[in-house]
């Protein structure tokens, strides 16, 4: 079936079960990757999947929902009858509509879908690549987690109030993670990650030598003092941590009190009035963009933080109607709608005077630790408690040296954080979750074993 | 995309399927495959979230699929689809072939068709009308989220329950052909308390495997008052100092420092990588004395046990550890082609898109003869980590971990609560640190995501003492 068909189909059996109220949320893909171990393949993978989700709406107005994978006639039929029976149980407390703008038109960007360029040819590029990255110095000896994967997928979302909407694209990813190792020192990783609509839009090169110069850099290690540093968060670390608490901004998490936020925290200052920080889902440089969330709400542009203050909570249905504005395109689709951010993109605003402009990553002379990579967010944030502490991957720059920092921590709070901002860079960069430039923090606490 | 609307010669659970599945694997192996594996799937899930005193989300799910894997000396490939019918999964094996670039069909194994059915679910298929039905677990959990309203500190209550039901079947070109029906409930609670710049959070989660009453029996009360108490306990509590010490980690959920950092290093998969420092140490003292450590699958109800693997055997008890010493590897079929090392009944994955990889299953660290107290009285100045949270394990060893709550050690007597500590360490250091167990060991449920997707495990020790370990802090 296609989606019109299952469309269709949702529509007939919902009328024979006397349900007049429903929408589904649809993905349809194919999936193919390879890994690689020393010029051998390893292991080819190829995955057909469909996933169906329906909710639907009982006389009380209740609603109850379904997951499958049986995208078949009897499965949407049983889909529909236990969403029914689930709706039994839904929550009085809060209720769920239709979006009030799941048919409003989208703007629709060039469709940059790529064809299949199939697997053997995947095996022999990442071959390729894997051997130019042991190739490129003498202490890398392996390349232990690598990957090529081309993905094609479909994504539909439909009502009973005659919302449709689809859309399909490719997406293509490459990692590899190298292991050096040097006689008398510990191993040492680190790894690179690049995507592209199509493997033909993937700079392989360049991910082979940002692995490369990554994994090199940190064979020169020590262990650091505990202490408090200056520091300066890579652009990727920047929006890891910012994403880590990103429920500051959300209205779910806020209704659910698990966010820093309040419903009054528009307008709070938060930050530096030298930060400013949007949502950007549709943005270009996003791969993963997708034009309209779970509950068919358009995706968009949203300042989330204007000159240091909070500017906008993202929003599902629901907690834009609680919130009285509109539902802002980060919706999921579940018995209960989660909420979140798209693609991050910081930048520095015009209030920017008293940033200290002298502190740039490439030229700054002074003592300070590079947080290149923070690691095991799940395990080192409390983002209900507004505390983290990270392990990292990063350097110590002193006296005109930089020496990689074997095994340490990061720790301090996100609103000391965002308040302690001394300065933005003028250079963004692009990421796999979102734009930043490199911002420097005083006064983080670094935990090591020197 | 098309999902396939044949109909014909199509898997059907609780029947026969042995002449369908044997004419997939003879073409597979007719087309030069040295191995073949199909696994396939049908599930039916449930979950239920109470927040404060609502429930706000029942989300039921089902669905069916098969993963078929091939071997062509040590490469393989994987394929994995919904379609159900010989025609889908003869397409899959073709795929998989395919993708292997299997030309020389000459030099063919043979298959000498499938050996008697091993049915593990024969005593299973009535699970499904016993397990609690919506209304019971949604009326326990509104019970159990007010019982967690003890004061107005407490300002998010929730409780959460799920139910997997896995019904699976696995054929093999060796001619294992074996089906099972699975069952995990879990049960958790949450609160988060506050008092004007005060924040605390609790939780405990519980599982059972195969326990159709396990949730009725389940004490929310003592839950609820242990997660209460936690949260209270952490509310006002002071930042701990960063340095190095020695700890006392708690018995149970304590166990995820050795899952995480020494076990995961025991998989073949990480042999296979050669990310592993114990690869070559089969013998050799890798670990204090004190220390025996075991992976196992078959202790009655526990979250991490099976009746048979998703390769088909029936899973044994691995000591891997003996007095300090390392005995074994933990081992599924690649593992066993690539490494050499035998299959211990331990390949595993999250459902039927995932080929299956080593994994562990019920890991713990044997008991040893001192009591808790005796543990904490040889410190003067240290840490008692009484609930740990998540951590990680870095692609060279390190691994650290979140303490959730913790209390320092001031001369052998348990002192002041503590926050933020993260256990930093690299387990090759670390093991050989571990020089008390207490005689209190027990198990706790818990969720492992590696290379072949989330799986149920538990981890387990009795109170340890490592004598000197890296604390992060502030």
């Amino acid at each position: 079936m296609n989606s019109r068909e299952i469309t269709t189909q949702i529509s007939e059996a919902a009328d024979s079960l006397n349900l007049r109220k429903w929408d589904y949320g649809a993905s349809f893909s194919n999936d193919y990757s390879v890994q690689v171990d020393k010029g051998e393949a390893k292991q080819l993978k190829a995955s057909q999947k469909q996933i169906l989700t329906i909710r639907v709406w009982n006389q009380s107005n209740l609603v109850g929902i379904t997951t499958t994978s049986n995208i078949s006639e009897s499965g949407i039929k049983k889909a529909l009858r236990q969403a029914n029976i689930a709706s039994d149980f839904g929550n009085k407390n809060e209720s769920t509509e239709f979006s009030p703008l799941a048919k409003d038109p989208i703007k629709l960007k060039e469709v940059k879908k790529r064809s299949p360029v199939g697997i053997k040819k995947l095996l022999t590029l990442l071959r390729e690549a894997e051997m130019k990255l042991i190739e490129s110095h003498e202490s890398i000896k392996s390349v232990p987690y690598n990957g090529l994967s081309e993905s094609f997928f479909e994504r539909v979302y439909a009502n009973s109030d005659g919302a449709f909407r689809s859309f399909s694209k490719s997406q293509a990813a490459l990692y590899l993670y190298a292991r050096a190792e040097e006689k008398n020192n510990k191993p040492r990783s680190s790894g690179s990650v690049k995507l592209g609509y199509g493997v033909d839009d993937i700079d392989i090169e360049s991910c082979i030598k940002e692995a490369s110069n990554k994994t090199i850099s940190h064979l020169n290690y020590s262990s650091i003092k505990t202490d408090k540093y200056l520091i300066c968060f890579s652009p990727e670390s920047f929006l890891t941590i910012i994403n880590a608490f990103s429920s500051m901004f959300n209205a779910r998490s806020i209704l659910d009190g698990v966010s820093l936020s309040n419903k009054n925290s528009i307008g709070e200052q938060l930050s530096t009035k030298a930060l400013n920080i949007y949502d950007d889902g549709l943005h270009e440089k996003n791969i993963s963009s997708s034009p309209f969330d779970g509950e068919g709400t358009p995706t968009k542009r949203i300042c989330l933080i204007n000159r240091g203050r909070i500017e906008n909570f993202i929003h599902s249905e629901s907690t834009a109607r609680i919130f009285k504005t509109i539902p802002t395109g980060h919706a999921g689709l579940g018995s209960k709608v989660s909420v979140s951010p798209d693609w991050i993109v910081v930048e520095k605003s015009e209030e920017n005077i008293d940033l200290k402009t002298s502190l740039d990553h490439s030229t700054y002379e002074g003592e300070f630790v590079y947080i290149e990579e923070l690691n095991a967010i799940h395990a080192g944030v409390r983002a209900s408690q507004g505390s983290f502490s990270l392990p990292f991957d990063g350097w110590l720059y002193k006296n005109g040296k930089k020496i990689s920092i074997e095994s340490a921590t990061v720790a301090g709070d996100i609103k000391y954080l965002l308040k302690n901002i001394v300065n933005i860079e003028s250079s963004q960069e692009v990421t796999t979750s979102g734009i930043s430039p490199h911002i420097w923090v005083d006064e983080l606490s670094i935990t090591g074993d020197a | 995309m098309l999902s396939s609307q044949i109909k014909s010669n199509e898997i059907v659970f609780g029947s026969c399927n042995k002449d369908l599945l044997e004419k997939i694997i003879s073409y597979g192996i007719g087309l030069g495959a040295d191995f073949i594996e199909i696994f396939i799937e049908n599930t039916d899930n449930s979950s239920v979230l109470a927040e404060e005193d609502f429930i706000t989300s029942v989300n039921p799910s089902f669905g069916r699929g098969a993963g078929i894997r091939i071997f062509k000396e040590k490469k393989d490939g994987f394929v994995s689809t919904n379609d159900l019918t010989k025609h889908g999964l003869m397409r899959s094996v073709s795929q998989a072939v395919e993708m292997l670039d299997i030309t020389d069909n000459k030099k063919r194994d043979v298959f000498n068709g499938l050996n008697k059915h091993r049915d593990y679910s024969l005593s299973k298929k009535k699970w499904i009308n016993e397990v609690p039905s919506i209304h019971e677990i949604s009326e326990k959990l509104l019970v159990s989220t007010k019982s967690l309203k003890k004061n107005n500190k407490i300002i998010t209550r929730k409780g959460s329950y799920s139910r997997n039901l896995q019904e699976v079947i696995i054929a093999s070109s060796d001619g294992t052909y074996a089906s099972d029906i699975r069952l995990h409930q879990t049960v958790g609670l949450n609160v988060i308390a506050s008092d004007a710049q005060y924040r605390s959070s609790g939780s405990r989660r519980f599982g059972s495997s195969g326990m159709p009453n396990e949730f009725r029996l389940w004490d929310h009360e003592k839950a609820a008052n242990d997660v209460f108490e936690s949260s209270m306990n952490m509310l006002y509590a002071d930042y701990v100092d960063a340095g190095q010490m020695p700890v006392v980690l708690a018995n149970k959920f304590g166990g995820v420092i050795f899952h995480e950092a020494c076990g995961h290093l025991l998989e073949t998969t990480q042999i296979e990588r050669g990310t592993t420092p114990f690869e070559n140490k089969l013998n050799e003292k890798i670990a204090h004395e004190s220390v025996t450590a075991i992976d196992e699958g078959i202790s009655e109800g526990h979250f991490g046990s099976l009746s048979v693997d998703d390769e088909g055997m029936e899973p044994e008890k691995s000591v891997l550890i003996k007095d300090g010493i390392l005995k074994k590897f933990i081992s599924d079929r690649a593992g066993e082609l690539r490494t050499g090392h035998k299959r211990t009944g331990s390949g595993r994955r999250q459902n039927y898109s995932f080929a299956a990889a080593s994994r562990m299953r019920n890991t713990y660290i044997a008991k040893g003869e001192y009591s808790k107290e005796d543990l904490i009285n040889s410190i003067s100045d240290g840490l008692y980590c009484k609930s740990m949270g998540g951590g990680s394990v870095g692609a060279t060893g390190q691994f650290n971990f979140a303490v959730e709550e913790g209390y320092l050690i001031k001369n052998g007597k348990l002192t002041n609560p503590v926050k933020g500590a993260t256990l930093i360490g690299e387990a090759k250091e670390v093991m050989p640190k571990i020089s008390m167990c207490g005689n209190d060991l027990e198990l706790a449920p818990g969720f492992c995501g590696s290379i072949s997707g989330s799986v149920n495990v538990t981890v387990g020790q009795p109170h340890i003492k490592v004598d000197s370990i890296t604390v992060g802090g502030r």
